[in-house]
């Protein structure tokens, strides 16, 4: 226990002593926090569109009308031609085209349907598709407006009227999902890398020799290097969580002591990988890389920022194994859902049993090392 | 002047060979990111779990059940008389979206009464819940529609939707670009900067300043070799997309090299930059994790639209190099345009190369003065 006391003194007067890394640790995940969590967002706010009126008729002023009305959609420009509005979309200057045919309001009052078109940049393809369905609902309102005032006996309301209603998040606030999401990846990306590269640094600078013939056991020196890096993060998700409350008011439901537990139990999963990358390389770049890969490959099949139910089947398996998905999914429960201890009981007996892994492995590489 | 700079470039390329961890790591990473990436990170919204709320079934509420079914994106997993059923199923994750339908649906379409309808969707992930929302109200528009159309005096209105540049709404086509961003970002920019670095913890850099080497050279010298291996990873990626995933190229080929390299001259030049100001290697990893990896990922467009973003992000992401790079790769490959709509991004970002460099350099002599 002493020799345990006494390596913790020393890992926690390094990091101390380097004030410039503790700054970086503790600053600089939070600033991320606060600008990258304004940006994780889908939602599609206005559009730019290019009008291309080729009738400018009553009819056809009134659908540009109508679909600016929403706010949805802003006109950029206006043309009489294609050309314009191709170049237009090819420059970025718009992200759709809407092209009202000549005739648009005869064919309207004679055959009683025309057809406009709609292009769009669809480089974004999600984004494109959303947008195609908010103009589309417009159109078809506007045709319901049409026919309403033509023949007075048909109200002006359509024939089905739609509520809709988000649950667990009735606004849509898209910054009380992420916030958590990305706490979590900023300790991750922290506490894996800064573990990896720890032990890696005292085999470079040649102290870890000088270690391993002292009478240290091998556990100790483990816990040593896991205890010091375990408590700067859990200090980060502390003010990481009151940052998420004050600032973006991310609501917290559920129990924060179960939290804390679920908090530990990733930490040292994440630590743990640390642990392992730093037994198995040689210098600290490699132990960058080696981390790097595996966090970006976590981090991104993680269903962080693309829903891991929107992967092929293989690669939700694969998510299955994936810690930080699981702790994504505890975190955003317990704070959005308020879910409870039994409500998250797979997800964490997964984390158990990840932790468990990675712990050996990290423990068995190294003594073969020192051997 | 020449040969001491080739014999400094043969040291470096070198170290970089002799570490065959990181050399393999360092080829090896776009494939598998081009190849994971390509298959797993999709922002559509696919396979929509959907619960019917049906209190009393009709010929109407079975048609519009039947409009889901039809359409690709739904799959029923359940029909429920009360909203009281939905609850549950959303709090143990087995349903996306409820549709409640008017117990008096088919009596009140006759009538010409409004009849409702409830679409509940699992917001807890707004990003998805609000796209799932409105595809889910589009079904219904087009039912909507043709109920209109079968009435006296229908008015149409059809709207014919194209997609240019990616008809099949491909998220791998826009991810692509991105990819290549970022793996030239940590090949160039974190390379550089621990590579610099870690001269300095050994104190082989002090040598190296002593040498008749002079500072641009020293730069020169480790920038260069770095620059080989992005662009063979470049390469590689470029290849997997094309091969794999069938990426169009509607645009040169050659323009996107050259804009590549030019994209991986701003990161090594940021990675200099960072090395000169940190002492330690894993004070330059992180510094240079913190402002280039994550801005390259969040502030470029590469995942999340830049419209989306607010006001203050959007002026914020003018300065995060990957952003440009990713217009311009977008621009190349899926809309097939030249330098005749990218000179103002490529100016850009060469804008930015010699920013950068200047400053590394500068930051570079004030250290050895």
């Amino acid at each position: 226990m002493r020799i345990l006391r006494v390596l913790l003194r020393k890992e926690y007067l390094q990091i101390f002593r380097d004030k410039l890394l503790l700054r970086q640790m503790i600053l600089a995940p939070f600033i991320q926090l606060i600008v990258l969590s304004s940006a994780a967002t889908f939602e599609v706010k206005t559009a730019r569109l290019y009008l291309v009126d080729r009738d400018q008729s009553t009819m056809s002023r009134g659908l540009a009308d109508k679909l600016t009305a929403s706010r949805r959609f802003k006109v950029v420009g206006a043309a009489a031609s294609m050309t314009p509005a191709n170049e237009a979309l090819l420059a970025r200057r718009a992200e759709m085209i809407l092209n009202i045919p000549p005739d648009f309001e005869r064919d309207l009052v004679r055959t009683r349907s025309a057809s406009v078109q709609m292009i769009f940049n669809a480089e974004d393809g999600a984004l494109a598709g959303v947008t195609s369905s908010y103009a589309q609902q417009i159109i078809a309102q506007y045709a319901q407006d049409l026919r309403a005032s033509q023949s007075p006996s048909i109200s002006a309301s359509p024939a089905i009227q739609l509520r809709t209603r988000g649950w667990y998040n009735q606004d849509l606030d898209y910054k009380h999902y992420m916030v958590p999401g990305i706490l979590v990846q900023l300790l991750t990306l922290v506490g894996t890398m800064m573990t990896a590269m720890n032990i890696v640094r005292e085999r470079e600078i040649g102290t870890l020799d000088q270690l391993n013939v002292t009478p240290v056991p091998r556990s100790a020196f483990i816990a040593a290097k896991l205890v010091p890096f375990l408590s700067i993060a859990l200090v980060e998700f502390i003010i990481g969580l009151i940052i998420a409350r004050w600032l973006f008011g991310v609501p917290m439901i559920g129990s924060l002591t179960l939290l804390f537990f679920c908090t530990i139990i990733y930490l040292v999963v994440a630590l743990g990988l640390g642990l392992w990358v730093s037994t198995i390389v040689h210098t600290q770049q490699q132990a960058m890389f080696v981390s790097f890969f595996l966090l970006l490959i976590y981090l991104l099949m993680s269903g962080l920022f693309t829903p891991v139910r929107s992967m092929p089947q293989w690669a939700q398996w694969m998510a299955e194994l994936n810690p930080v998905k699981h702790f994504i999914v505890i975190i955003r429960s317990i704070l959005l859902k308020g879910a409870t201890f039994t409500d998250i009981l797979r997800p964490l007996g997964i984390l158990v049993l990840s932790g468990t892994i990675v712990l050996t492995l990290a423990v068995r590489q190294y003594s073969k090392r020192a051997a | 002047m020449i040969s001491t700079l080739a014999a400094f470039m043969t040291k470096e390329v070198r170290h970089i060979l002799r570490d065959r961890q990181t050399l393999t790591i360092l080829l090896l990473m776009p494939l598998v990111q081009v190849v994971l990436f390509g298959y797993a990170l999709r922002s559509d919204v696919r396979d929509v779990r959907l619960v019917i709320v049906d209190p009393s079934p009709d010929y109407a509420s079975l048609a519009l059940r039947d409009r889901f079914e039809a359409a690709n994106r739904f799959r029923i997993v359940g029909v429920a008389p009360t909203m009281k059923a939905v609850e549950p199923l959303f709090k143990q994750g087995r349903a996306d979206l409820a549709v409640s339908i008017d117990p008096e649906f088919a009596p009140r379409l006759e009538s010409r009464e409004p009849a409702h309808i409830l679409i509940a969707v699992d917001a807890s992930d707004p990003n998805t819940g609000s796209t799932m929302q409105a595809y889910a109200r589009a079904v219904i528009m087009s039912y909507e529609q043709e109920i209109e159309a079968q009435k006296k005096q229908p008015l149409q209105i059809t709207p014919q939707v194209r997609m240019r540049f990616n008809p099949t709404l491909e998220s791998v086509n826009l991810f692509i670009p991105g990819l290549i961003a970022l793996v030239l970002t940590l090949v160039s920019a974190l390379m550089t900067a621990i590579s610099l670095s870690r001269e300095k913890e050994r104190g082989t850099l002090e040598i190296l300043l002593v040498s008749p080497l002079r500072p641009w050279q020293i730069i020169v010298g480790k920038v260069l070799p770095y620059l080989g291996l992005a662009f063979a990873n470049v390469l590689t990626a470029l290849l997997a997309a094309w091969l794999i995933f069938h990426v169009a190229f509607r645009g040169s080929v050659t323009l996107l090299l050259v804009e590549s390299i030019i994209y991986s001259m701003v990161s090594l030049g940021l990675g200099v930059l960072v090395a000169s100001l940190t002492n330690t290697q894993r004070v330059a990893m992180l510094v240079a994790l913190l402002v280039t990896m994550l801005p390259s990922t969040l502030l470029s467009g590469m995942v999340f639209p830049l419209a989306s973003m607010p006001r203050i992000l959007q002026l914020l992401s003018n300065i995060v190099p990957a952003h440009w790079f990713i217009v311009i790769a977008r621009g190349i490959m899926l809309k097939g345009v030249g330098l005749e709509h990218l000179w103002r991004e490529t100016l850009v970002l060469i804008g930015m190369t010699l920013v950068f460099m200047a400053a590394a350099v500068k930051s570079f002599k004030a250290r050895v003065a």
